[in-house]
């Protein structure tokens, strides 16, 4: 009898486990699949539904001095005369081995990962990519460990203390963090730092390779800025998880084991809380690594969100392209993560 | 009272009983080879890795005018069974048929009428009544999805059906949560009742309630069945509320009836061992009886899992009395006694079916040690007693000997030759020695 | 209202019925209410009790009778900003109430500890069974985490969880309902408590599963010399269980005594209403139940005088309509044995006798 009750048997969760792992990390590659189909799709099959010609197609990739030659030359360097899956099998290919690009007598390699040739601004993708990524992730990890711990500090404290002042002052910032457009308090921020009290004389990026400190320093105010907003949406997160565990039978006995409070709270309490926010930093976080535009441009930074605007502003479409898919890919990646942690974090989630 | 409200049933419905297209008695539902499997995925692909096996093969009928319980731990299927003859669910296999039609496998327009004569009462009276609606819409809700106009409109026949369950009719126009779980209950009784079904299945109408109100809804339950000549399938954990309700009582173990007999057989003289362990188990609510222990039939471990359910006689892996061929061989639920099927190889209160059979399993020596020895004796002696009266019968009939006339053991004698033995009374103390398993411990 | 609450008040000097010396728990005029959006709840309203080592009280009522309340209160869990609480808790000669917390703290879970309903939710379903056994013994045990989990190991082993060596690392859902009791029972044991609340520490099961969890309490009990309190809404229960037993309604204690004497002369309509809504496999059936009519009174809107009035369908029989505006105090209807109740002991005594017995 004493095995049959055991729904799990010890050995079986480890296999289920690496089964969980292994199914997650097999579906982020089939959704990475998709969104790079989807995405070629919109680029290079919607607007040929829209009744544009190949012809039109190719011009757009020329620069303003357009000449026949050229555009026939883009024309079949792209395989805009080819049939759409040849394209993108092509553009698969150039992703893992690279793709030779010809027009006239040069001819470029662009070497594997190859997001495409840029041929407004006569650069490939992928150098111009790389040398951005590493601006916007520094923002974004800042940014987010500063609003981690504000957020989810603000949020226990306020669930804490619920209907007290304290709390009350917390939400009514939060309200207002939630509320002001990033814009706004990194325009405020660099007028007051930057320009009525320089304290800070420059807030250029600097790689953490060069010089940790200065790269810490100079993104700062990004970070403040773009983590005021985070924070907040963070609070009031963490605020509604806490109250809720605080009252789960299981905090009941926590405390009738004779544990000390602060243990019941983090311990116990905040650490069941917590599992819903680790899902939507998840997501915040890959998200925001494409996406910080507006702190990027107040603060000139120059990151994929900022380069990605550019790129529509010129229609320079190879770069769009690769931008998109750079930002799909660290939302999915980010969200694998999460579905990773998530499985530490509660051992249910382990074998359903 | 308001209990009693209850009696004042408004006297449009007396005559409902008699326009009834089954006679009392007659056979309303039957039920054959019921089963219904959950599929379990699993893997990268979610294919099928096994089944749960919620319910494996019932045969029960249900006759109109009575009521029929339905007790069984929980896992035990008796929930799934419910919404299998509501057709709730569909079933994996089996049949199941009402009034002589085959519903089993109806769609949803197929069962359409069948739902007015078929009803469904839940456990939880918080969570199945819609908080956004009034009580005069959820009561009357049946009449708007059958098509019905009743009568006077449905409002009027609405605060009939809040008067015949208890309830003011003037709170037509109240929100569930101003009501107690009490009343929610009520409520639900009259939500089924519109549309004067002939099949009321109620899964555990009481169990969500407060003692004191759980005797309410009971009485009212009794109440509109007299009144309205309603047939109960009554499905519940608590077992001395079911043998209030039931004429007839079901016991399920792991998706199977283990015993199925009417009350009175059921309650003194169980068969199955299972039966007899799980009213055992019953607190009684009399300080005096404390030191009683003994009678106590303790079980061994848990309820095994409906995924892989043990060989032969589910029941084997925590029965006291379990051989090898309880291990290998699947009992059939036979009718033993009049009015009494049993599903066991070696029941208690009646001849032992397996008798040659004499070797416990190693299990059963385990769960034997839980079980007191007055109980061990006591059911030895019952059985013994029995063997020893058939065989007396036996030997009356037909003088030949048995071919192991060394032993006094009953081996050969024939279940029906049995029926009128209901002595408790060891006759001789030979009999005693007779007992196959009172001296293996 | 204040004639009333004095009354109320000067409680617990005339009503403390035991002799407190060899108590181990004695609670006097607990009193705990909760300010609310709807008004003032008083989930628990001047109840006094007392338990000896080694005995068993039960405390039986209906959902709202202020059972649960009354056991946090001793625990000093009822943790609410709105929760005023009063009156005495004496824990082996020590008063509770007025401690600090952080005293009280140090004896949940060594002194005193708690078994709750349902095993599912009151574990914490992220930790292993065993971290969480070793946490509550190592809050009052400076051991090593190793020394701890032999400990756990040892209680699981003693709580009858097979392989406990193996099923230490399990998950709170990886076990079955009677399972998971049993790990909670042995999380509530480890530190050897001497007094264990057990708050409907079987309602959740089934009923083998209920008849093997009670035997282990027994057990246990009889092992260790605990006082243990079983609060629960089921007389079967407390019939098997209990040595005395409290009857609370509305906040209140309406009766207490020793068990036998509360089950064969209840004094308490209410309990004579419990007794008769229940349907008993000790018995021929009857055809009908004698429910209590009505429901459980609102504990913001108690009504007045005693508190079952409008269920009592003996409420006309004392004079003066004393039982809507006089609340009644505990008196003593034999020995050890107490009932709140304007009816005398002999209108009381006959309607027990001639009305209701015969029809139990």
């Amino acid at each position: 009898m004493a095995g049959t009750d055991n729904p799990v048997p010890a050995t079986g969760s480890r296999t289920a486990v690496a089964a969980y792992i292994i199914r997650r990390v097999f579906g982020a590659l089939v959704l990475l699949l998709v969104v790079s189909a989807v995405t070629f799709a919109i680029f290079f099959l919607v607007p040929r539904l829209g009744g544009q010609t190949a012809t039109q197609l190719a011009t757009q990739y020329v620069g303003k001095d357009a000449n026949p030659e050229s555009v026939a030359a883009i024309k079949r360097n792209l395989g805009f005369d080819q049939p759409i899956y040849i394209q993108y099998w092509d553009y698969l290919k150039g992703l893992f081995v690279g793709a030779d690009y010809k027009f006239g007598p040069d001819a470029t390699h662009c070497a594997a990962p190859c997001f495409g040739y840029s041929f407004k601004s006569h650069v490939e993708v992928w150098p111009q990519l790389t040398e951005r990524i590493p601006v916007s992730f520094s923002l974004a990890v800042g940014a987010a460990v500063i609003w981690l711990i504000f957020g989810v500090t603000t949020g226990v404290i306020s669930a804490l203390r619920k209907g007290k002042p304290v709390d009350r002052i917390a939400m009514f910032i939060a309200l207002a963090g939630v509320s002001l457009p990033i814009f706004f308090t990194g325009q405020v921020i660099n007028a007051l730092f930057v320009y009525q009290w320089p304290i800070w004389d420059s807030t250029d990026y600097v790689p953490f390779t060069q010089n940790p400190a200065d790269w810490a320093w100079h993104l700062l105010l990004p970070w403040i800025s773009l983590a005021f907003l985070f924070s907040a949406l963070y609070a009031r997160l963490t605020r509604a998880g806490m109250l809720e565990t605080m009252g789960e039978d299981y905090i009941r006995t926590a405390r009738a084991k004779g544990l000390k409070e602060t243990t019941v709270v983090t311990k116990h309490g905040l650490r069941a809380a917590l599992t819903p926010i680790v899902t939507i930093f998840g997501m915040d976080f890959g998200t925001l690594i494409g996406t910080a535009v507006l702190t990027e441009t107040v603060f000139s930074l120059q990151g994929i969100g900022a380069y990605s605007i550019q790129a529509i502003k010129d229609n320079d479409l190879p770069i769009v392209m690769g931008v998109t898919l750079v930002a799909a890919f660290f939302i999915v990646f980010c969200n694998l993560i999460v579905d990773l942690v998530y499985a530490a974090i509660d051992p249910r989630v382990r074998y359903s | 009272m308001s209990d009693e409200k209850a009696v004042t049933i408004p006297a449009q419905s007396g005559g409902a009983a008699l326009t009834k297209d089954a006679a009392p008695g007659d056979t309303l539902l039957k039920v054959t080879g019921l089963q219904k499997h959950f599929p379990i995925r699993k893997g990268l692909l979610q294919r099928q890795v096994g089944a749960v096996r919620a319910v494996d093969g019932l045969d029960f009928e249900v006759r109109a005018g009575e009521t029929l319980g339905v007790v069984g731990e929980s896992g035990c299927g008796k929930s799934t069974m419910g919404r299998l003859i509501t057709r709730l669910l569909e079933p994996t296999g089996g049949k199941v048929e009402f009034e002589g039609k085959d519903i089993t496998h109806l769609g949803v327009g197929g069962m359409r009428p069948l739902r007015r004569d078929v009803q469904m009462i839940f456990q939880d009276p918080y969570s199945s009544l819609n908080p956004r609606h009034t009580i005069g819409t959820i009561v009357g809700a049946p009449f708007k999805l059958q098509g019905v106009a009743p009568e006077g409109g449905i409002k009027k026949e609405v605060q009939r059906l809040l008067s015949v369950v208890g309830l003011n009719p003037e709170h037509y126009n109240r929100y569930p949560h101003e009501f107690s779980g009490g009343q929610r209950q009520r409520i639900g009784i009259a939500r089924a009742l519109a549309l004067n079904p002939k099949l009321v299945v109620a899964d555990e109408p009481v169990s969500a309630l407060d003692v004191s109100i759980q005797a309410q809804v009971v009485n009212l339950l009794d109440d509109l069945q007299e009144e309205l000549g309603l047939t109960y399938v009554i499905i519940a954990h608590d077992l001395s509320v079911v043998r209030h309700v039931s004429d007839r009582i079901a016991v399920m173990y792991l998706g199977k009836i283990v015993e199925l007999a009417d009350r009175e057989s059921l309650y003194s003289a169980p068969m199955h061992p299972y039966t007899k362990a799980l009213m055992s188990a019953v607190p009684i609510p009399d300080p005096k009886r404390k030191n009683a222990k003994s009678e106590r039939i303790l079980l061994k471990g848990d309820v095994p899992s409906p995924i892989s359910p043990p060989s032969g006689c589910r029941f084997h892996t925590r029965c006291w009395k379990a051989t090898e061929i309880c291990r290998t061989t699947e009992p059939q639920l036979l009718e033993l006694k009049p009015g009494q099927r049993v599903a066991c190889h070696h029941p208690e209160n009646f001849e032992d079916q397996a008798p040659q059979d004499t070797v416990l399993l190693t299990v059963a020596k385990e769960a034997a040690e839980l079980v007191a020895d007055e109980v061990l004796a006591e059911s030895a002696e019952t059985s013994a007693a029995v063997a020893a009266q058939v065989e007396a019968t036996e030997a009356a009939e037909a003088s030949e000997a048995t071919e192991t006339a060394a032993e006094s053991e009953p081996e050969d004698s024939a279940p029906e030759a049995a029926e009128e033995s209901e002595s408790t009374e060891p006759d001789t103390a030979e009999t005693d020695t007779t007992a196959p398993k009172a001296t293996d411990k | 209202m204040s004639k009333l609450e004095k009354a109320a008040l000067g409680e617990p000097a005339t009503v403390a019925p035991t002799d407190a010396d060899d108590a181990f728990l004695s609670v006097r005029d607990l009193r705990i209410h909760f300010n609310t959006d709807d008004g003032l709840v008083k989930s628990v309203d001047g109840v006094s009790f007392d338990v000896q080592r080694g005995k068993t009280l039960g405390i039986v009522g209906e959902s709202g009778s202020g059972k649960s309340v009354t056991s946090l209160g001793v625990m000093g869990l009822h943790r609410s900003a709105n929760a005023r609480v009063s009156g005495e808790v004496w824990l082996d000669g020590q008063e509770l109430i007025g401690a600090e917390p952080d005293e009280v703290r140090r004896l949940r879970g060594r002194k005193m500890a708690m078994i709750f309903q349902d095993p599912l939710s009151a574990m914490h379903p992220y930790y292993s069974v065993g971290h969480q056994i070793i946490e509550a013994y190592r809050v009052h045990h400076k051991v090593s985490k190793k020394v701890a989990r032999q400990r756990a190991v040892e209680m699981l082993d003693r709580v009858g969880i097979p392989e406990p060596d193996k099923r230490v690392d399990g998950y709170p859902h990886e076990f079955s309902g009677g399972m998971r009791q049993r790990a909670m029972i042995a999380m509530s044991l480890v530190n050897n408590p001497e007094l264990l609340i057990a708050d409907e520490p079987t309602t959740a099961l089934d009923v083998t599963v209920q008849a093997q969890i009670l035997d282990l309490i027994r057990d246990l009990q009889k092992e260790f010399g605990s006082a243990v309190i079983m609060i629960t809404h089921d007389l079967g229960v407390v019939a098997e269980m209990a040595d005395d037993l409290l009857v609370m309604y509305g906040g209140r204690c309406v009766e207490r005594g020793p068990a036998e004497k509360v089950f064969s002369e209840p004094r308490h309509p209410y309990t004579w209403g419990l007794l008769g809504s229940m349907p008993r496999l000790d018995r021929e059936e009857t055809d009908r139940l004698v429910p209590i009519k009505g429901s459980p009174p609102s504990l913001i809107n108690v009504p007045s005088g005693c508190a079952f009035n409008p269920r009592c369908p003996y409420a006309d029989i004392p004079k003066d309509n004393v039982t809507r505006t006089v609340r009644p105090e505990l008196t003593e209807v034999g020995s050890q044995h107490w009932a709140a109740c304007h009816m005398t002991q002999e209108q009381r005594e006959r309607i027990w006798t001639e009305e209701i017995a015969p029809k139990l």
